[in-house]
């Protein structure tokens, strides 16, 4: 069967044509459109069941919780992990966070390492940074090759005194997808941890914690269809249950006396306060819905859109495209010839094609570029090879607009 | 609204051929400024007078879009021999100028940057250098 992206486009209301006619998406790195499905989920919870879950034994309650409870399940086993060790989170950057202080002040010390590679996401850089700086533990960064593929020649030498690897699965900007497994096993030989920033890759391609091993994988429910406020943090439960608690507050606790308290058991421990049931009922229609579509369908399709659009930007004289001529997602990061981004997108908005324009969170990377920022224009479930056309004709009045040579 | 009163052709020739653009051999206050949002950044020069009431040279660098860089040039042609006092004013006039979409007169070429208030998200753009220059002259302390 082909993949048919007119059909699911029916299902997002926000990508229906206006009087104007259609408009083109093409930020689904930053965040997807919702479908129906996701919308009616979150409506239903607020509507007909909204009540605060592991609290009421009234009907609602029992049926929030339920849902809740539910959500967890369902996106354990999208990821192929334990349910256990799913924390819900608002978000990827909280999800790191998260382990970096509650895993990271507890193991790392003056002397011990954290690896990183040069392509990270600030979310999966700055949380490093302020743990290193508190514990005296050093960052070291993982360079990239030519095409922005990591280099991995010495990892051996890179992973020693190293006890945490922070490393993004798919780059935002790039459009590579990283050898994990390979990392993974490396780092697991030396005894250091690996955490998987996967915000980029759990939306567009299988992902399965237990082949891969990972010890903590962390990604946005935004960037697959669900509302903004969820994410997800998955560890090891082995590893959650040695870990103290990250933030303090209701319904994380045991049992609470003056001179101290204990705690709930894991997952629970790391979720206090009022959680975002709505979200998680969201993500739970979004991960069905994701399912129905199938991952490796959704895979295949990035990838093929991915090339055609880096191959149809490269012919574009005045035009550069970054990360790999080979295998890549359909995140495509470009610039073009003397333009800023900001005019590009904003020459594009007026053709009715929305990208992404500046550094993607990406500083570091961007300086290795030698770019102070891109362009970025990423697919999903709803583009199409027409979507591409639009992108490439706006681009090329782009040129026309600033007079770009060639 | 239309993308033409963003992209003016006065708009562009500043963007791609601006004036003072580059550095200063001695200057008397030199400041850095950044859009983080965009990574956008300004590096802005000034020489005053020796009483620090005029300004006798102006020069800036750095990167941005073709509005911040238009802006900057624009800003140096206009701002150029006038005290600290008559340059606050006129920064004073651009910010007036971004948040009412209203021209207004004596900025010069600048005042093709009206349009710009259309554009929310660029409005930061075009203040971009107005702002360097502010936060230049009050580190002088030559009010």
């Amino acid at each position: 069967m082909t993949f048919s992206a007119k059909r699911w486009r029916e299902d997002f209301p926000i990508l229906r044509p206006s009087a104007k006619g259609r408009w083109v998406y093409l930020d689904s790195a930053a965040t997807t459109q919702k479908p129906e499905a996701v919308l009616r989920a979150v409506d239903d919870y607020y509507r007909r069941y909204n009540a605060n879950v592991h609290r009421g034994v009234y009907r609602i309650a029992a049926e929030a919780t339920e849902r809740y409870e539910e959500a967890r399940q369902r996106v354990a086993r999208f990821i192929g992990g334990d349910p256990r060790g799913l924390i819900f989170t608002r978000n990827t950057s909280e999800a790191i966070n998260l382990v970096a202080y509650a895993w990271g002040l507890d193991n790392l010390k003056e002397g011990d390492a954290i690896l990183v590679t040069a392509a990270e996401h600030h979310s999966n850089l700055v949380p490093w940074q302020l743990v290193a700086k508190r514990t005296g533990a050093r960052l070291r960064v993982i360079p990239l090759d030519e095409e922005g593929h990591l280099d991995l020649s010495q990892l051996p030498e890179l992973l020693e005194g190293v006890k945490m690897v922070a490393l993004g699965h798919a780059s935002n900007v790039l459009g590579t997808v990283n050898p994990v497994e390979e990392v993974i096993r490396a780092a697991h030989e030396k005894g250091a941890l690996v955490l998987l920033d996967a915000a980029q890759s759990v939306p567009r391609m299988p992902v399965d914690v237990k082949a891969l091993d990972c010890d903590f994988l962390a990604f946005s429910g935004h960037k697959m269809l669900a509302p903004m406020g969820i994410g997800v943090l998955w560890g090891k439960p082995e590893i959650l249950e040695k870990m103290a608690p990250f933030l303090g507050g209701g319904e994380m606790i045991g049992r609470v006396e003056w001179e101290g308290s204990t705690w709930r058991e894991i997952p629970w421990k790391f979720e206090a306060g009022t959680p975002n049931v709505g979200g998680a009922i969201g993500l739970l229609a979004a991960v069905d819905y994701l399912e129905k579509v199938g991952m490796a369908a959704i895979a295949r399709r990035e990838e093929e859109l991915g090339q055609l659009m880096a191959r149809r930007l490269r012919e574009l004289p005045g035009v550069v495209v970054y990360g790999p001529r080979g295998q890549r997602t359909g995140i495509v990061a470009f610039n073009v010839e003397g333009v800023h981004p900001h005019d590009v997108s904003q020459i594009l908005d007026e053709e009715g094609v929305a990208i992404r324009a500046g550094h993607h969170c990406c500083q570091p990377l961007h300086r290795l570029l030698q770019a102070g920022s891109s362009c970025r224009a990423s697919v999903y479930l709803y583009n199409d090879e027409e979507d591409v056309d639009r992108l490439v004709a706006a681009v090329q009045k782009v040129r026309e607009v600033f007079r770009v040579p060639g | 609204m239309s993308l033409d009163d963003l992209y003016q052709e006065l708009i562009l020739e500043h963007a791609r051929y601006p004036h003072h653009r580059g550095t200063l051999a001695d200057p008397t206050v030199t400041l850095d400024a950044q859009n983080p949002t965009c990574g956008d950044e300004i590096h802005l020069q000034l020489k005053l007078s020796g009483d620090e009431r005029k300004i006798e040279d102006i020069a800036f660098s750095g990167h941005g879009c073709s509005i911040s860089q238009a802006s900057a040039s624009m800003m140096t042609d206009l701002v150029l021999g006038l005290s600290v006092k008559e340059a606050l004013e006129k920064v004073q006039a651009f910010q007036d100028m971004m948040r009412t979409g209203e021209p207004r007169e004596g900025l010069g070429d600048a005042v093709a940057l009206a349009g710009v208030s259309r554009f929310p998200v660029r409005i930061k753009c075009a203040l971009l250098a107005w702002m360097a220059l502010k936060e230049a002259l009050e580190e002088t302390g030559a009010m």
